[in-house]
């Protein structure tokens, strides 16, 4: 009876031991793609463990490929070019690749992985970002519920970015949130001051990321922030502008108005900006010297309702741009806010001539 | 011989399939009998799992289970088999074919606890099958159940514009079917004899 049960534990035993052995020998013999070359615009050579998929394979190196949903293939942000060794195209890239990318060897960097040496194609800006420590430098209320953070880069001491682009802010773990998270907002500071940026931020009741600003983050503190991301910058064209933004979207666009106001561009600019009180109205004045300091800059603040005295727009800020606005045929529009006030624009502006190439926008996610 | 082969085969496909006259393998052909496309990719990987299988595990049984008088052991046996088997398709499918790997996706570990798998390795120590009917008979098991799982999956598609009562939407209708798809397979018994 004993040498029966020890002989059937034994064989089940041997059995089983032998298939991991196979499993195991199978993981190392044909899972094991060793050390992998990745060549970067044909100058830098990164070598890394072979395995990983790209886009981990590069955070591992220092390079930032932006990915909004964390590698699992949804967001379709992590794109970069693959010349050599990326292998067939797979299912789960197709649906965020256009006929013209997939031609252009462009890939998903979170679905591919590493198995053997690489070419790369990765455009200037994925290279340039990094993480910068901060320090908050001031904190000015704009209003009842939206403040500007100055922060003022301490290593590296320089943050380079175009007018319009954003950054992430980290939230460190603190009663809100058990690890940190990260949270994008837009430079409203000017681009060529590279020692501190500017972020507008709105409260958002409840929010993770702006409770930790109006609640605990005070002058002196440290933060950590980066990036620059974002496609989102005046176009090279002399094309007639205009800015729609509401609430804190206002941000990039005074960048951008410090930009113009630098190379004193001619364009004809008109900046709508949407709010639903006086009280939530702020930077008016700046906006009034940019109108003096940018050649052909016009500011129009649309208040939905209004109690006090009031002698300029009125109404949704889709009517302001209805009444002031004939012709879009040879205009850029540049939106940023929140999606329902983007779509309403862009649906009635496109009814007037509007196009998506010349549309630029930033929703609020 | 090869007569002998064909016939249990065919009888596998059609008299005895494995899913409509037993039943077996009934969670995934539930879950995944939504596209035609995907029934497919889970059928062939089926097949080409239960083929081998099905070999694999007569010599496990034939060659140390029997032996040892271990047979009652059979059923840890064939799962561990099984088990592994499908791992060691899993990575060599991921090595070779990246493609393919994403395509099968959660199908392939599906099929580790796909019953019909288990359920064909015992009826061939049942039935006291050879080596070689064992390979037809999991390959003929393997090519009826996809065949059953693409035809419940080209009802489906095409049902997705019929009107279903409230009630019977979902798992409801689609056993409904299968019990149907069932009676008529049923109509073929008699065209072959499988050996017993």
């Amino acid at each position: 009876m004993m040498t029966e049960l020890l002989v059937a534990v034994a064989v089940i035993a041997a059995l089983s031991a032998l298939l991991a052995l196979l499993l195991l020998t199978a993981d190392a013999v044909l899972l094991a793609y060793g050390e992998c070359t990745l060549t970067i615009n044909e100058e830098e050579e990164k070598v890394v463990e072979g395995g990983n998929s790209l886009l981990a394979g590069l955070m591992d190196e220092g390079i930032f490929v932006p990915s909004a949903c964390g590698g699992r293939g949804s967001c379709g942000l992590c794109k970069v070019k693959v010349l050599e060794g990326g292998g067939p195209l797979l299912p789960t890239e197709m649906p965020h690749l256009t006929e013209e990318e997939r031609e252009d060897h462009w890939r998903l960097s979170c679905q591919l992985k590493i198995r053997g040496d690489m070419a790369l194609e990765l455009p200037e800006e994925i290279l340039s970002l990094q993480e910068y420590k901060t320090r908050v430098k001031r904190i000015t209320e704009l209003n009842y519920d939206t403040r500007m953070v100055r922060l003022e880069m301490v290593e590296p001491p320089e943050l380079k970015f175009k007018a319009g682009q954003y950054i992430q802010l980290q939230t460190p773990a603190y009663g809100l949130t058990p690890e940190p998270v990260y949270r994008a907002y837009s430079m409203a500071s000017p681009a060529d001051r590279r020692d501190y940026i500017e972020l507008i931020i709105r409260r958002v009741p409840g929010g993770i990321c702006t409770t930790y600003v109006f609640e605990l983050l005070e002058e002196g503190d440290e933060a950590t922030v980066n990036g620059p991301y974002g496609d989102f910058v005046l176009s090279e064209t002399d094309r007639e502008i205009v800015f729609i933004a509401g609430g804190s979207g206002i941000a990039p666009i005074r960048s951008i108005l410090f930009q113009m106001e630098r190379e004193q561009n001619p364009r004809r600019a008109t900046f709508f900006y949407g709010c639903n009180e006086l009280r939530d109205l702020y930077l008016v004045e700046e906006m009034r010297e940019f109108e003096q300091k940018v050649p052909n800059f016009e500011y129009v603040p649309v208040v939905a309702r209004h109690e006090g005295e009031w002698d300029g727009e009125t109404g949704l800020v889709t009517e302001a741009v209805d009444r002031r606005v004939e012709d879009c045929s040879d205009t850029e529009v540049y939106l940023c806010g929140s999606p329902g006030m983007i779509d309403a624009s862009v649906k009635l502006l496109q009814g007037k001539g509007l196009t998506e190439e010349r549309t630029f926008y930033d929703k609020f996610a | 011989m090869t007569a002998q082969m064909l016939i249990i085969f065919f009888s596998a496909i059609f008299t005895d399939n494995i899913l409509l006259a037993r039943f077996l393998g009934m969670c995934s052909f539930l879950a995944v009998s939504r596209q035609i496309k995907t029934a497919v990719g889970l059928g062939a990987a089926v097949t080409f799992v239960l083929a081998c299988t099905s070999v694999l595990n007569w010599f496990v049984y034939h060659r140390l289970l029997v032996p040892f008088g271990l047979e009652y052991l059979r059923f840890i046996a064939f799962i561990i088999v099984i088990a592994a088997f499908v791992q060691f398709v899993e990575i060599v499918i991921e090595r070779f074919s990246p493609v393919l790997y994403y395509a099968l996706g959660i199908f392939l570990p599906l099929i580790t606890v796909n019953c019909a798998i288990l359920g064909v390795s015992l009826f061939m120590i049942i039935r006291e099958m050879g080596a070689v009917m064992s390979f037809f008979y999991g390959a003929g098991s393997g090519v009826g159940w996809a065949l059953a799982i693409i035809a419940m999956a080209g009802i489906r598609e095409k049902m997705q514009k019929a009107r279903i009562p409230k009630g019977l939407e979902g798992p409801g209708i689609t056993l409904i079917i299968a019990g149907i798809m069932a009676l008529a397979f049923l109509g073929l018994a008699g065209a072959l004899t499988p050996p017993q």
